[in-house]
């Protein structure tokens, strides 16, 4: 009897890429559906933007070059890129900004380095720095979180406000928007305002800003579940959020007026989708274990940085990018021991 | 110092698996019948194949030797039962390869009479080590579990260095296989007499059995047979159920905490390690005077009506071993060599059970699946966490796909064992293992290339040399011979005269005596002064020839 052969092992496997893109989907919704939540409609159109953008433009690209689009789309990594930048979008930006910073993401930062798996940067933020680079102003249009006293934009006006850029007689684009508890309090900062001062304001909730402390809080749950489900490691996580802790503790000792606490910084912007989400594209992250660490941990110092002296309100964005580049060393430099060799360098 | 660690360590990463052993271990331990036509391959170890003793039409007794091994890292094969040979050429054999190899084929007469082997020693254990590994040798005895390394040269661990530590490997980590478990509870004391014997020969201080905790049977089995043995030197030692545990390098560091080196021998650590079913063979041997003839063979997976463990005649056609164990099921998707990590895939069944066969896998579609269409690597790091070797397989496989061999060599692509893990666990379905042989072939190609390359440039230096030194030669002898021709134009017309009449007192004198010695030869018969006449005329014509 013939048989047909291949290579080994032969066991059926135990992974698989278009599973752990559905994981990090579904790890997604706890957050999505807060920040719906708290900030209406637009994050929706955001998302929906985001996502259906991401796939026509890969489909695209991947036809241009050849290769099977209905194979590759469906391992969901672009889906996976849309929805993380749709994520950090403001939920009030004009319907372009979400698809120029997707097609950004998928056709430059990532098609044209190869595709999945040979993008040395992250997608996601390519598309959102090139975006708050380029438009700065329509990247702040953050609506007030509901449960502030505001207006609270409802469906309608919503769709009209993305999609036309118009707006209900009598009503301003000031009365609309609100600056983010980060930008707030760097400006409040620059009042020369203390920390108990600002955390005072409406703006700011239990532990760090309204509505933000519980959309961080769902990512990280969301985070928790994906690693619990071995999707993600933990190194990085750990990395960026201890670092994060660390330096924002040793500056809260030493002025706690002037600088905000850690507790601030973990539940604050981007910090908990950052660290589960976006930081952990192992794509574009460090590879070896150690490695991850310390490409945490940089992700972790720089957000801080560039959120207390930057000219930007967050800075996980940035952090990501610049330990991406950093990536290829920190891994040469951090090989681990291979079995039998006395030091990682040694032949 | 070596000190076995009270408590088993655990490897490096690996991977828990389903052990998928309880379907073969359901009935006990038998024989198998001897078929029609054995197919024995000359080649069933590592190392150069053996070369045949016989002949077409040869009848053969059964553990008589067929052919003998030529070199130090071979193994000679005997006759697995009485019969004639009705063949001897090449035929399919169970190689990764998938390429054909000489065998020989007996046609079996059914008497199954067996040759006086001379194997057997009275006084085993009193015995000189160099006679054991003799006759450990002469019963072509290899690795059992897999490997197929002559044993007798595993028995040698040279002059001047002592063996600390025998370890049997009794860990059998593989799913499926159950052949070594089947082996230690219904041959316990073969089992046991080998190891005793293995251990005088290596002189070795201490022995301990690594053997995985899921076969609580066999460790018992093993526990009462040294019990009654009155043998306390010998310890059992149950290591954590984790895929690949019994790698050699990964056992001796769950027994010992110590790491064998990278590129070294366990030897290099005082250790010497040996696979159980080859020390039952050993004991086998020299206890009975059997050569290595049959071993136990898993015939296991969905695709086999009934599994089993059988104790098979090496040459045995696969087909013949699984219709003994009931036939095909419908499920029969593929036919595996060994486990379903490290196994080979077989393209036939109409293959013989070898010396390292310790499995035929009849897997079906939902054990073996087909292989999935590879997806980009997105470095998620699953296969450096599952890495026993704590190698970044990710790395590997980056460099492996971009051909660049050195830096594949940077990350230890050879500290790789290929136990599969990786691949197991890759999410994007990349056949890493065959990436990593791909690089190791193509690594060892180009060395073999670049030796070529030495030795090609080397003789190139050499003709350069030889060359120019012949031109100088040339143009040395030019000159002397320009000079010995301007020499008269500058003497005087007297000195050339007596010049000349020297040269001709020369040849008189020359003439003068070989006429002298031509009267020896006065004596000779005819037909002799007839040769001397044609070999003078040919010399006289080659001089003239051969003049300027």
């Amino acid at each position: 009897m013939e048989f047909p052969t291949q290579s080994s092992p032969y066991l059926p496997l135990s992974n698989d890429l278009n599973r752990l893109m559905a994981q990090v989907m579904l790890a997604l919704i706890p957050g999505a559906l807060c920040l719906f939540w708290f900030f209406g409609w637009g994050v929706l159109f955001n998302l929906l933007i985001t996502a259906t953008t991401a796939v026509a433009a890969e489909a695209m690209v991947l036809k241009l070059r050849k290769r099977p689009v209905m194979a590759t789309l469906s391992d969901g990594s672009a889906v996976v890129t849309g929805l993380l930048l749709g994520l950090a979008l403001p939920p009030l930006a004009p319907w372009w900004i979400p698809v120029v910073g997707t097609l950004f993401a998928i056709v430059v930062a990532k098609q044209l380095y190869g595709g999945l798996g040979y993008n040395p940067f992250n997608p996601a933020m390519v598309g959102y720095v090139v975006l708050i680079i380029s438009f700065p102003l329509q990247m702040t249009l953050w609506s007030p979180p509901r449960g502030i006293e505001a207006e609270f934009l409802p469906f309608l006006d919503t769709v009209r406000l993305v999609f036309t850029q118009a707006l209900a007689d009598g009503v301003t684009l000031d009365s609309v928007t609100m600056a983010t508890p980060l930008d707030a309090s760097k400006t409040e900062l620059g009042l020369n305002l203390t920390w108990s001062e600002i955390l005072s304001k409406p703006l700011y909730g239990s532990f760090a800003g309204h509505g933000w402390e519980w959309i961080n809080m769902t990512f990280l749950i969301g985070g928790l579940w994906l690693w619990q489900r071995r999707a993600i490691d933990w190194h990085i996580p750990v990395g960026m959020l201890s670092a994060l802790f660390i330096v924002s503790l040793l500056f809260y000792i030493a002025d706690a007026d002037s600088f905000g606490s850690p507790i601030f910084h973990l539940f604050s912007g981007a910090t908990m989708l950052g660290a589960f989400f976006i930081a952990t594209d192992p794509v574009s992250a460090a590879t070896t274990p150690r490695g991850r660490l310390y490409f945490g941990a940089g992700i972790g110092i720089l957000t801080y940085v560039i959120r207390g002296w930057g000219g930007y309100p967050d800075g996980v964005a940035f952090a990501v990018l610049l330990m991406n580049m950093a990536a290829p060393t920190i891994d040469y430099y951090t090989q681990p021991r291979v079995f039998g060799h006395r030091d990682p360098k040694d032949s | 110092m070596i000190t076995i660690l009270e408590q088993a360590l655990k490897i490096h990463g690996g991977l828990r698996l389903d052990a998928n052993k309880a379907q073969s271990l359901r009935t006990p331990l038998r024989q198998a019948s001897i078929p029609e036509r054995l197919f024995v391959p000359l080649s069933q170890h590592i190392g150069e194949a053996a070369e045949p003793l016989v002949e077409v039409g040869d009848s053969l007794l059964k553990g008589q030797p067929m052919a003998r091994s030529l070199s130090y890292i071979s193994a000679p094969v005997h006759a697995p039962t009485s019969g004639r040979i009705i063949d001897i050429g090449v035929y399919p054999v169970p190689h990764p390869s998938g390429l054909k190899a000489d065998c020989i084929v007996i046609e079996a007469d059914g008497e199954d009479q067996a040759a006086p082997s001379g194997l057997r020693m009275e006084d085993v254990f009193e015995a000189d080590p160099a006679d054991i590994r003799q006759r450990v040798r002469d019963a072509g005895i290899v690795g059992l579990g897999g490997a197929g390394f002559p044993t007798s040269v595993k028995l040698n661990p040279g002059p001047d260095r002592e063996v600390e530590l025998l370890v049997i490997n009794a860990a059998e980590c593989e799913p499926y296989i159950s052949c070594d478990e089947a082996l230690m509870c219904s041959r316990t004391q073969e089992v046991i007499d080998g190891i005793r014997i293995m251990r005088h020969a290596l002189h070795a201080r201490q022995v301990v059995i690594g053997i995985e905790d899921n076969m609580p049977n066999a460790i018992s089995c093993l526990q009462n047979g040294l019990d009654e043995a009155g043998d306390t030197d010998i310890r059992v030692i149950a290591i954590a159920t984790i895929y690949p545990a019994g790698g050699e390098k990964q056992l001796i560091y769950t027994l010992v905490g110590e790491e064998v080196p990278s590129q070294g021998l366990p030897i290099d650590l005082g250790i010497v390690c040996h696979n159980v079913g080859t020390a039952a063979a050993v004991g086998r041997a020299l206890l009975q005077g059997e050569p290595l003839i049959s071993r136990v063979v898993t015939v296991t997976g969905a695709g086999v009506r009934q599994p089993a463990n059988l104790d098979v005649r090496i040459g045995t056609p696969i087909a013949e071993l699984i219709a003994q164990c009931g036939g095909y099921t419908d499920k029969v998707a593929r036919l595996l060599m060994g486990g379903p990590m490290m196994g080979a895939s077989l393209p036939s069944d109409a293959m013989p059970v070898i010396k390292t066969t310790n499995c035929i896998l009849a897997a079906s579609q939902q054990e073996a699946p087909q292989a999935l269409p590879a997806q980009p690597c997105i470095r998620c790091g699953k296969c450096a966490e599952v890495c026993p070797a704590g190698l970044l397989p990710q790395q590997l496989f980056w460099y492996a796909h971009a051909q660049d061999f050195d830096k594949v060599q940077d990350y230890k692509l050879f500290d790789c064992i290929e136990c599969g893990c990786c691949a197991q666990v890759c999410p994007s379905h990349i056949p890493l293992v065959q990436y990593y042989r791909f690089a190791k072939t193509e690594i060892w190609n180009q060395e073999r290339e670049r030796e070529k390359a030495d030795i090609a440039r080397q003789r190139h230096e050499f003709r350069l040399e030889r060359l120019e030194r012949e031109k100088k030669e040339l143009q040395a002898r030019r000159a002397k011979a320009k000079k010995a021709l301007d020499k008269p134009k500058a003497g005087s017309a007297d000195s050339k005269k007596a010049e000349i009449t020297a040269a001709l007192e020369r040849v008189k004198a020359r003439k003068a005596e070989q006429s002298a010695t031509a009267r020896n030869t006065d004596n000779l018969t005819e037909e002799q002064q007839a040769k001397i006449a044609e070999i003078d005329k040919r010399r006289a014509s080659d001089h003239n020839e051969n003049r300027p």
